[in-house]
């Protein structure tokens, strides 16, 4: 295995990070208006996230560093072709992190409204569009002989991507249900359990659908492996739902996440961004890595960094271990 | 096309736009994440109330700050790809590696760190507590270490090589990168203008508590500290200008002596206080200057010869070929000037607070205050301000605040353009470096969108800050006094409300 080959395997693990991590900040975000039934409920779901939504959005920012650093023309491609679904996830990500600090800063009623408004968009919109773009990446854009992306923003919207953006709409949503499960107490506990197992129903139909038509288009044995572990990981994790085991339940839609993504990755391996226009256009490990030296280094700084952010921030989740309920949300401004 | 919609100008008016505004956070976001760590510190060691206030007021306005730092920051790490990917295709091999070490080591750490802080105060015990604020400042160190080597290059490229056959640099020497000379210089300047950029904020926000006599003690401790920090990082910072000065002599002759509008090279050179230039004709109208000092400034001696722009622009012509290697003129000249000018503006206003509040035995007996007392401001060795001085100096040290922001925002403006039109200097150009697949209204679609949500936010980021300002530290509570002696917080609390929650 040469290093580009690694660095392909390690940019998949940084995404499935960020995936694992923010996909279940952003459904907590959508389950401020699926689930909460008032503020302090909104505020019980908000602060399940609380100590860790930045750290785990940074798992996007090394995915972004890294894929410079790796594939240079990948993320040249990437980001000038993707420009206007990516400037909006960026808007959303802006006023979401905002969103989350200010809220709390002002009493006045619009103020809170307003910004509890902006989570629950801004939570949406990217959960949804991330699978917009994915289901680009693996379905293949217009790419030019320089590869730069010649199609329209249109061209980004078609049925595949766009059932791509539901499955990841819905299955974060799910992941984040599992997750309210796991850490708060009370009312809002047992309508979340209630809730993960019709989320999880929606959820199941559309990866099944999306996840097929994927491997018929362009899976092979291991994608398949990867697709039955995906669709195997989920129906797990709603058998646990319903028999009440929380932990369980999120481990299994964490897993059904790592495989959706591992299988994503499988299809595209050797290529990183198919071109639709003439598979010679089409950027692959290859033709868009950086040069081994380059390769090196990261290796050496991802091999070293990665295990030791997983370990500090598991021991943030160790910290913030005990599950919270509306008694644990003080109602003064600060 | 319309040069002024041309896609290089929009998107260079875009990277600047968001640029200087990302930046507007960052020195503060370093600084205060520092010093509320040592007010923390100060309240662990000493258990002094006034210290624990102190960190929460300051801890606030520094949050406050940093959720602005950080969201701003996601853009610049996209943007490169999004209006810049010839730049990216061209400088991804070298440029890549330091924003990829900067994600996965100084980001995680300031992101997860923070988290833990900000809602540890009844989760942790009170020293494992304070080692999270301190990561958070050592996070915010790196960040900007590895983000300064990465513009350093941009600004003197070392340890590559050309690849002919791929159109690109490639690496060759990472620890050239992070190590050269340029590097160094820029971070230390970048850190000390960081630090004269807190100390600033804390000065001018403890003088408008003081002056109306208001959280005296808390904020005489804050106004000192504040004081000593804008004294040493001025001083630092005019070091470190000084020796990252030099280094630009050396490696870009062009900047510095558009930096002085120095047109044809001189010997001794003098140094520019004001110029009126005619950019067309390559001369200075109206000229006042001190003889010998850019001499002295360039070369540590007053007699050296320094290159003017003309002989600059001449050589870059024999080596690269025929063009226009002059930047920018007026906005080097001015932007040096402002960027020297509100820097040291505020260093002395820091110097002569500190002088004029200085420790209790300095003064004789009547001068003297209690510690809940605002203290007189004594110029001569006996004898206090009158009223109207000691109102005017309240009133310039609230001021001062801002002067470092504008010097900041001055210098990056002045070195990124004074670069131009090198993208990479003296090997890409910056009209090489745009996106040839982004449409001009898309560029216009997010320059609009950014500028106008940044617009939104700096109003309500400022009214924040003024209300946080205005409330004064915050009194302290019985569980501010008892924090817990377990991680993950005492049994004790187990049902009491969280002592902070979003």
């Amino acid at each position: 295995m040469e290093l580009h080959d690694v660095w392909f395997v390690l940019i998949a693990v940084l995404w499935t990070g960020y995936f694992f991590l923010e996909g279940f900040d952003f459904g907590v975000g959508v389950l401020t208006k699926l689930l909460a039934r008032n503020r302090p409920e909104k505020r019980v779901l908000i602060n399940t996230i609380g100590p860790v939504w930045d750290g785990n959005e940074v798992w996007l920012l090394s995915a972004g560093g890294a894929t410079f650093a790796a594939f240079p023309e990948w993320y040249a491609t990437l980001f000038s072709g993707f420009y206007l679904p990516l400037l909006l996830i960026l808007v959303c990500l802006i006023v979401r992190g905002v969103a989350f600090e200010y809220r709390v800063k002002r009493p006045e009623e619009n103020w809170q409204r307003n910004w509890e408004t902006a989570i629950f968009w801004a939570s949406l919109l990217p959960a949804f569009l991330w699978g917009v773009a994915f289901g680009n990446i693996v379905r293949g854009v217009q790419i030019d002989q320089d590869f730069n992306y010649a199609g329209g923003v249109l061209d980004l919207l078609n049925p595949y991507a766009l059932l791509g953006g539901l499955v990841t709409l819905s299955l974060f949503t799910f992941h984040g249900t599992v997750f309210v499960g796991l850490k708060t107490v009370g009312e809002i506990r047992e309508r979340a359990r209630k809730l993960a197992l019709r989320v999880g129903a929606v959820t199941a139909l559309l990866a099944l659908a999306f996840l097929l038509w994927t491997q018929a288009d362009r899976g092979d044995g291991s994608s398949l492996v990867a697709m039955v572990a995906a669709v195997a990981s989920l129906l797990i994790a709603l058998v646990a739902a319903r028999a009440g085991r929380e932990g369980w339940a999120f481990a299994w839609s964490g897993l059904t996440i790592v495989a959706t993504v591992a299988m994503l990755f499988l299809t595209l391996f050797p290529t990183v961004m198919p071109s639709t226009l003439n598979p010679d256009w089409s950027l692959t490990v290859t033709n868009a890595s950086s040069s081994p030296y380059t390769l090196k280094i990261m290796t050496w700084c991802a091999g070293i960094a990665t295990p030791v952010v997983l370990l500090y921030q598991g021991w943030t989740y160790w910290v913030f271990r005990k599950r919270i309920g509306t008694q644990h949300i003080a109602e003064t401004v600060h | 096309m319309d040069l002024a919609l041309a896609p290089e100008t929009l998107a260079r008016w875009q990277f600047g736009i968001t640029t200087v505004y990302h930046f507007l956070f960052v020195p503060l976001t370093i600084s205060l994440a520092a010093l509320t760590a040592g007010l923390q510190t100060a309240w662990v060691r000493t258990e002094k109330e006034k210290y624990l206030r102190a960190t929460k007021f300051w801890g606030k306005l520094f949050l406050i700050n940093i959720a602005m730092g950080v969201v701003t920051g996601i853009v610049q790490e996209f943007q490169f790809g999004m209006n810049w990917s010839d730049y990216s295709r061209f400088v991804g091999d070298v440029f890549g590696a330091p924003l990829a070490f900067e994600a996965l080591i100084a980001f995680f750490f300031e992101s997860t760190f923070i988290g833990l802080w900000i809602f540890g105060w009844d989760k942790l015990p009170k020293k494992i507590h304070l080692a999270c604020i301190w990561m958070v400042s050592i996070g915010t160190i790196l960040s900007a270490y590895f983000i300064l080597a990465a513009n350093s290059w941009m600004q003197h490229p070392v340890g590559y090589r050309i690849n002919e056959a791929k159109g690109r640099a490639e690496l060759t020497d990472f620890w050239l990168v992070l190590t050269q000379n340029t590097a160094l210089a820029q971070v230390f300047h970048t850190l000390t203008a960081a630090f004269l950029t807190g100390g600033a904020f804390m000065v001018g926000i403890a003088a408008f508590h003081l002056v109306r006599k208001k959280h005296v003690s808390v904020m005489k401790t804050s106004l000192r500290l504040g004081l000593v920090t804008v004294v040493i990082g001025g001083l630092l910072t005019a070091v470190s200008g000084d020796v990252l000065g030099k280094i630009m002599y050396q490696q870009q002759p062009m900047k510095m002596a558009a930096a002085e509008a120095l047109w044809d090279g001189e010997k001794p050179a003098p140094f520019s206080v004001f110029a009126v230039g005619d950019v067309d004709k390559g001369h200075n109208k109206v000229a006042i200057e001190i003889p010998g000092l850019l001499s002295f400034l360039a070369k540590d001696d007053f007699s050296s010869y320094v290159p003017g722009i003309n002989d600059v622009n001449k050589a870059e012509q024999e080596k690269y070929g025929p063009g226009d290697y002059r930047p920018n003129i007026p906005v080097a000249y001015w932007g040096f000037r402002w960027m020297i000018g509100f820097g040291m503006t505020s260093f002395a206003i820091g110097l002569a607070g500190l002088w004029l509040t200085r420790k209790k035995f300095m003064l004789p007996q009547h001068l003297r205050v209690g510690d809940d007392e605002v203290p007189h401001l004594v110029l001569l060795p006996k004898k206090a301000l009158g009223p109207t001085l000691t109102k005017w100096y309240w009133r310039i040290a609230i001021l001062t605040l801002g002067f470092p922001l504008i010097a900041s925002s001055w210098g990056w403006i002045f070195t990124e353009m004074g670069r131009q039109p090198w993208v990479v200097y003296g090997l890409f150009q910056t009209r090489d470096a745009v996106s040839p697949g982004v449409s001009q209204a898309e560029v216009i679609t997010s320059m609009v969108v950014f500028t106008t949500l940044y617009a939104i936010l700096a109003v309500v980021e400022v009214k924040l800050l003024v209300k946080y300002v205005k409330a004064g530290p915050p009194e302290l509570t019985e569980a501010d006094l008892n924090p817990p002696t377990k991680i993950g917080g005492d049994s004790r609390d187990a049902d009491k409300p969280m002592a902070f929650s979003y």
